[in-house]
């Protein structure tokens, strides 16, 4: 298969950047995007240009390391999938794919296809976590947990803390993200013992950081490659709300 | 000069050698704590629980990663699950059962006592994992669910979907979020560590390349922690994550660090088999599949040719015409059987004709018998995410024809030698999780690393560091303008320039897959003295090769992915040599190392427990002379090894 690629090119944080067109052939339908990505790479380095930087680590849609903007939409055209798990066969032979880095004040473009997410970390220092010392628990089994609640857990913990939520919302908000987190923990009883303070102590980070109010516009779950839903975030409201409560 | 490799296994009964030995070492302060600084590198399993502790404890942390975010460590992308001796199940499970599974599973070549701590403590990492919310798989009752892994008749795997790793590491980076909020522990992501500082015959620190600026860092402390992981990537094409590499351990190797067992590497039996060329990485399907999955290859050569032609669809096959080769050769174990044994079970059947994709490398897992026995709705809560990432990946729905999978590399049990402290050779210098040499022996048991990297790190490395740094209450804070850091700084700067001024024809990768084809053809899961021989010649031209033509683009100081990915290569190029010398000089089959000239009448890994039980442990003396081994002797007080035994 051969495509044209429309890819945005930045020198680095400070300079200006440009779509600059290329071409790939001979692509098989098995190969993934990183791949085809890695084989224009190739191409480029041969020719004595410096490759598209792109962030990438498992390839296998879990580690959320990787990102792109791909026909505008966020990890590709496809639903519930990560950039590194599209392959080629989804495309049309001859096609233009449009590939840009996450376009977000709170991510700022590092260089090319690259930005630093180092937002998200933040905000999870900022409560994220549930306050045990290493050794210091009591047996696994003691507190018996409902499946239905551990598997509600399990759905929201499912985030991969990619950024394809702020980077899709409109108004640039990372809601879903916080959700996610806070959602997650509020439903095991190990987690509600810090619930109230959690929740507003990662909202109250989200907003420092820049990051955008939810209007509930649900762009984020439809870019979402975990499917994580909205209902979190509705979830993390009624936590926010018992925080104001208990001021 | 030999290494001096003094083990510190601490003597008495098997069960009581650990509470023996923590009541025994020395203890820090929490007022001197404060005043100790401990570098980690890797935020991976191993790297972000011991942080963690040791940050809570008081130390002062910085830990050090690659990608722009401790929580995408490698670790994120175990799916399958983690072991403890809980009998939960009522099995009749427990700590001795997990040690001797482990130490069987190894082929008795590893440490009793290390072992035997691991299964110890393991039960400790899922009460701690589940204090910090990670959201185990539970039952109705509400409590936790157990599945089956290779190597072990009970039930004693801990999982989270298929994404057990994800959940641990989450918990393992929240623990560390928790203290760099307290700020015991700084984060600095996206820098990679290119050498360790010794003085004075002791580790002081590292010079790190900060990966977007391209400045050249130097950081000192009073302990330096290795948590980088394997480097199962020198084979190019392996399970594991793009940015996983062997650089950091191979630095400590390279400053006098002792390096055991390098070539003892795991080749997983169920990976989604090589298509094509233009692959990057090769996808695992996890071992859990081998609860319900069965294993099978056509018994018709006619049957055979016609899947390859696509004339005959898997599913038409008729039962008796199916050989399931595990269950027919090991029925104690059937499809449960360690994976080196899996994997050259795989690779007997292929090399007989009996492949079944056009390559001739691929064999069936099927979940046709469980689906009809337990329904499909049952399989895809099981394994949902699995099933949707096969078809994903390969357009086949496994929900109708079997998977197809062949062996992968995947892991490695060799590392960095360590002492029962997880202490190297080098006074200071820690290593702890994959990068170690570890507890697995020759071949290490599904669900056993992620136990190892949080056992190390969470409860065993924030005990032991006290002992060394108990010695170092009255030392300052350490320098970094001593001619040690200057003379670091400065080989890795030239390191740097070199490469660049190379200008060579040959991209990173062109010559990476170039070294994973010598490796894969010579040094996999087939050895023999002649492929092993081979090996290094043709690894020492690639080598040359390399130093004479790589071709790098950008510059040094500026984001460069190209110049991190050379810098790697660099060390793989030498650690494939290693590799292959030390298979050379082991003559036997034992775990994951199989020497063709070394096998039992049905085709078993033959050990020579006469000659080989010990650790070959190998000390760098240049880039282009032989390393020189010493010998670390295992004495086996407790168990008595015996030819491994899956059949019955
Ligand atoms: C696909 C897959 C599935 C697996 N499934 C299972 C399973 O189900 N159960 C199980 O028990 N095991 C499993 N394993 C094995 C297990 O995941 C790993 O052995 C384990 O996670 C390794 O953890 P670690 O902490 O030692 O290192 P890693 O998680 O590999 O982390 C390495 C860290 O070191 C950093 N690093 C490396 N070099 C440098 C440097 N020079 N400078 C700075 N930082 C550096 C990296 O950035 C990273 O943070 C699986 C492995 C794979 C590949
Ligand atoms: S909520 Fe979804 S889109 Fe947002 S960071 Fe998590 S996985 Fe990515
Ligand atoms: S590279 Fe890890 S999720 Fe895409």
């Amino acid at each position: 298969m051969n495509f044209t690629l429309k890819i945005w090119r930045q020198k680095d944080a400070k300079s200006h950047g440009a779509f600059e067109t290329y071409k790939v052939s001979d692509i098989s339908p098995d190969t993934s995007f990183l791949e085809m990505m890695d084989i224009l790479n190739n191409n480029l380095i041969h020719e004595g240009k410096e490759p598209v930087a792109f962030d990438h680590d498992c390839r296998e849609g879990i580690c959320g390391m990787c990102s792109l903007h791909i026909n505008g939409h966020a990890h590709g055209p496809e639903q519930a999938v990560t950039t590194c798990q599209i392959y080629m066969r989804k495309f049309r032979d001859g096609q233009t794919i449009v590939i840009e880095p996450w376009r977000s004040a709170a991510f700022p473009v590092i260089k090319d296809l690259v930005v630093d997410r180092g937002a998200y970390d933040k905000i999870l220092q900022a409560g994220g976590f549930v306050s045990v010392r290493t050794n210091s628990v009591p047996d696994g089994n003691a507190i018996p947990i409902p499946k239905k609640d551990a598997d509600e857990s399990m759905d929201a913990a499912a985030c991969v803390g990619c950024g394809a939520c702020a980077a899709t919302c409109k108004n640039g908000s990372a809601m879903l993200f916080v959700a996610a987190r806070v959602s997650s923990l509020a439903k095991l009883p190990q987690g509600r013992v810090e619930g109230a303070r959690r929740a507003k102590a990662m909202v109250a980070k989200m907003d420092e950081l820049g990051f955008g109010n939810c209007t509930n516009t649900g762009a984020c779950q439809a870019e979402c490659p975990k499917s994580i839903s909205i209902a979190h975030i509705a979830r993390l409201n009624r936590e926010f709300l018992s925080a104001k409560f208990e001021d | 000069m030999a290494l001096k490799l003094d083990s510190k296994i601490p003597a008495g009964e098997l069960a009581q050698k650990w509470s023996n030995h923590k009541a025994a070492i020395k203890v820090v302060s929490p007022a001197n704590k404060r005043k100790l600084d401990i570098i980690v590198i890797g935020t991976g399993l191993g790297g972000a629980s011991a942080a963690a502790s040791l940050g809570e404890l008081g130390y002062n942390v910085k830990i050090f990663c690659i990608q722009d975010s401790p929580r995408r460590a490698h670790s994120i992308a175990a799916q399958g699950g983690i072991n403890a001796a809980k009998n939960y199940q009522n099995d009749n499970d427990s700590v001795y059962r997990l040690f001797y599974d482990t130490i069987k599973g190894g082929d008795y070549r590893a440490r009793e006592a290390n072992v035997y701590r691991l299964a110890e403590v393991s039960n400790l990492i899922i009460d701690q994992c589940v204090a910090q919310g990670v959201p185990f798989a539970r039952e109705y009752g509400g409590l936790l669910a157990n599945r089956s892994f290779g190597g072990a008749q009970v039930s004693r795997t801990f999982y989270a979907r298929g994404q057990t790793g994800q959940q641990l590491l989450l918990g393992a980076y929240a623990a560390l979020n928790k203290e760099i909020a307290a700020g015991s522990v700084k984060s600095y992501p996206r820098h990679e560590m290119l050498d360790v500082v010794v003085e004075n015959g002791e580790a002081r620190g590292i010079i790190a390349r900060n990966l977007v600026t391209g400045e050249i860092e130097r950081h000192g402390a009073h302990a330096v922690v290795i948590a980088s992981g394997g480097y199962g990537n020198v084979f190019f094409l392996s399970t594991n994550a793009m940015a996983s590499n062997g650089s950091a351990a191979f630095q400590c190797y390279r400053k006098g660090a002792g390096f055991a067992n390098p070539c003892f590497t795991q080749i997983h039996p169920t990976c989604i088999p090589v298509h094509g060329t233009q692959q990057s990485k090769l996808t695992l399907m996890s071992e859990s599949l081998r609860n319900d999955g069965r294993i099978w290859v056509p018994k018709k050569k006619e049957d055979v040719e016609k899947l390859r032609k696509g004339t005959l669809k898997p599913s038409d096959i008729k039962e008796e015409d199916r050989d399931y080769y595990l269950e027919r050769r090991y029925p104690a174990f059937g499809n449960l059987v360690p994976r080196d044994v899996a994997s050259r079970a795989a690779k007997e059947r292929c090399d007989a004709g009996f492949g079944v994709n056009e390559t001739g490398l691929a064999v069936f897992l099927d979940f046709k018998t469980a689906i009809e026995r337990l329904g499909k709705e049952v399989i895809k809560q099981r394994y949902g995410n699995l099933f949707d990432m096969y078809e994903e990946i390969t357009d086949t729905n496994p929900y109708e024809q079997p998977m197809q999978i062949f062996p992968a590399v995947h892991y490695t049990m060799g590392g960095i030698w360590v002492d029962y402290n997880l202490m190297t050779t080098i006074p200071g210098l820690y290593a702890i999780g994959e990068a170690n040499f570890s507890d697995h022996g020759a071949n290490r048991l599904g669900a056993s690393a992620l136990m190892q990297g949080l056992a190390d790190g969470y409860f065993v490395l924030p005990y032991t560091i006290g002992d060394y740094l108990s010695h170092k209450i009255q030392a300052p804070k350490v320098a970094t303008d001593t001619p040690a850091f200057d003379e670091a700084e400065k080989a890795v700067k030239e390191k740097i320039a070199k490469l660049f001024a190379i200008k060579g024809k040959q991209s990173v990768d062109d010559i990476h897959k170039r070294l994973g084809h010598i490796m894969w053809e010579n040094v996999g899961m087939a050895r023999t003295k002649e492929s092993l021989e081979r090996a290094i010649t043709e690894i020492q031209a690639l080598r040359k090769e390399f130093w004479a033509d790589v071709k790098l683009v950008g510059t040094a100081d500026s984001f460069n992915v190209e110049l991190e990915k050379a810098l790697r290569l660099a060390d793989f190029l030498e650690l494939g040599e290693l590799m292959a010398r030390d298979a050379l000089m082991r003559e036997e089959s034992c775990g994951g190392h199989f020497r063709s000239e070394h096998q039992t009448e049905e085709g078993e890994a033959k050990r020579d427990d006469e000659n080989f039980v010990y650790a070959a442990v190998w000390e760098y003396k240049g880039m282009d002379n032989e390393p020189e081994l010493t010998k670390e002797p295992l004495n086996f007080e407790f168990v008595h090894p015996a030819q491994r035994n899956y059949k019955d």
